[in-house]
């Protein structure tokens, strides 16, 4: 986001909380949903509705909309997969999450993409009354072929929706696992763009679909670059996924984690939190960093100013990481988060003990 | 007639819900009638295959479904569904 945000949502373990800025910083103006983890929630610039995808312990995944920032919400039919859709052979496909939601091009305000677990990316093109699951993709051989499988949750999900500024018809989503794919034709063919990964979980390293992109991002300033952290390091493109290179090494500070942000005006600038390599999956040594290059990957700075330095065992999760204009924010699996209005050069509290953190997301009202 | 009540933890996603009289031949039958009446109240109870959800129970006269896949265990009149939430972590 290129504007200064004034509004903040955490999709938490216990329910969205939405905070407002006003002079003083940031306070809690809304809580949602309380008791009941959201997966993800953002707002729709182009609609200015909020949404919420909420993961019941009991009901299943719900979706809902807010028209009034969270005073009132509508439940909406949530995407569901068609009758005799099968993960695999003997497996029927259900909805199992609601990973991330992606509003569309400007110029399609009634138009929606939600990416789930088991793998299915959805669209509504009638501001979320009612989805259609994005059949091409679905059908993609290497799916059919069993190449898409669990990473971070039980079966394949799709957590990362991208739609170019420059042409609503060309997409990008990512899986874990099986990787990135693009689509030019607004979701009716779809190619794997995974060329440069290393996948070192898999007997074939190169291989062209079974990669782990934990997270992707378009640099708003270029569309042609993108970010990736990766289940095997942080890997960059310039020339809109056709290529990736990796830019980080196995024992640096910035190597493993979950979430990536790019600077909206500096596509060479982008952040991570990086976490101790995916055996432990925690802080680093106890402490809590976040990571800056200023060169496209080719440095590293770390930011610690303001962060806790002893006894973190925090993690920040894919979508727990945000930036507008100069200011950024992250939570934790720990329920800490921080924001910093210096590109992170500094760190504040925003919060600590609250509920696991799985969403940070910012907006402008 | 068939008697159904519900968890009251169902009354906070559907206030107006309220102990049922419902005339089903078998639970599937009685979960789309519910519908009928609350809509969106199946998609609480049931996956969209019509299974039983993961940490949802039905109770037919005290006794725990058979069938949590189709829902097939009949019913007859006079008989007493509870729908609950099963019990899980914080």
């Amino acid at each position: 986001m290129k504007d200064c945000a004034d509004r903040l949502l955490l999709g938490t373990r216990k329910g969205l909380m939405i905070y407002g800025r006003d002079g003083a910083g940031w306070k809690l103006v809304n809580h949602s949903f309380t008791g009941v983890a959201i997966a993800y929630a953002c707002h729709d610039p182009r609609t200015g509705l909020l949404w919420a995808a909420q993961d019941h312990g009991h009901w299943g995944q719900k979706l809902s909309r807010s028209a009034d920032w969270g005073q009132t919400w509508e439940e909406v039919p949530a995407p569901t997969y068609p009758e005799g859709e099968m993960i695999k052979e003997g497996q029927p496909a259900t909805l199992r999450y609601l990973w991330v939601i992606q509003p569309g091009h400007a110029s399609q305000p009634d138009t929606l993409y939600v990416g789930t677990e088991p793998g299915g990316l959805f669209v509504s093109h009638d501001r979320g009354d009612s989805f259609e699951l994005v059949r091409a993709l679905w059908d993609h051989p290497s799916r059919k072929e069993g190449k898409w499988f669990g990473g971070g949750r039980d079966t394949a999900g799709i957590h990362s929706i991208v739609v170019d500024p420059r042409d609503a018809r060309h997409l990008f989503i990512a899986v874990s696992c099986a990787g990135v794919f693009e689509s030019r034709d607004g979701g009716e063919s779809w190619a794997p763009r995974n060329k440069g990964m290393s996948a070192e979980f898999l007997p074939d390293a190169d291989a062209e679909v079974g990669q782990d992109p934990h997270f992707i991002a378009m640099a708003e300033g270029d569309p042609q670059t993108f970010w990736q952290q990766n289940h095997c390091g942080i890997y960059y493109s310039t020339d809109g996924c056709a290529n990736w290179k990796l830019v980080s090494k196995a024992g640096q500070t910035a190597h493993f984690g979950f979430a990536v942000a790019v600077d909206p005006h500096c596509p060479e600038v982008a952040w991570v939190v990086p976490a101790k390599s995916d055996m432990e999956r925690m802080a680093i040594d106890g402490a809590l960093v976040v990571c800056r290059t200023d060169d496209g990957g080719r440095s590293w700075k770390e930011q610690r100013s303001g962060l806790p330095q002893e006894n973190c065992y925090d993690i920040a999760y894919r979508h727990a990481l945000d930036v507008a204009d100069r200011s950024l924010v992250f939570g934790t699996t720990t329920g800490n988060a921080f924001t910093s209005d210096d590109r992170g050069e500094n760190w504040q509290d925003l919060g600590r003990g609250l509920p696991p953190i799985y969403s940070c997301r910012f907006a402008k009202a | 007639m068939v008697s159904v009540q519900f968890t009251a933890h169902l009354k906070r996603w559907f206030p107006d819900l309220v102990p049922q009289e419902i005339d089903a031949p078998d639970v599937a039958s009685l979960v789309r009638e519910l519908e009928g009446r609350f809509p969106g109240l199946a998609g609480y109870i049931v996956d969209e295959r019509g299974s039983l959800r993961q940490h949802v129970n039905i109770f037919v006269n005290r006794e725990m479904l058979q069938d949590r896949e189709a829902l097939g265990d009949p019913l007859s009149p006079g008989d007493e569904v509870h729908v609950f939430q099963a019990l899980s972590g914080g």
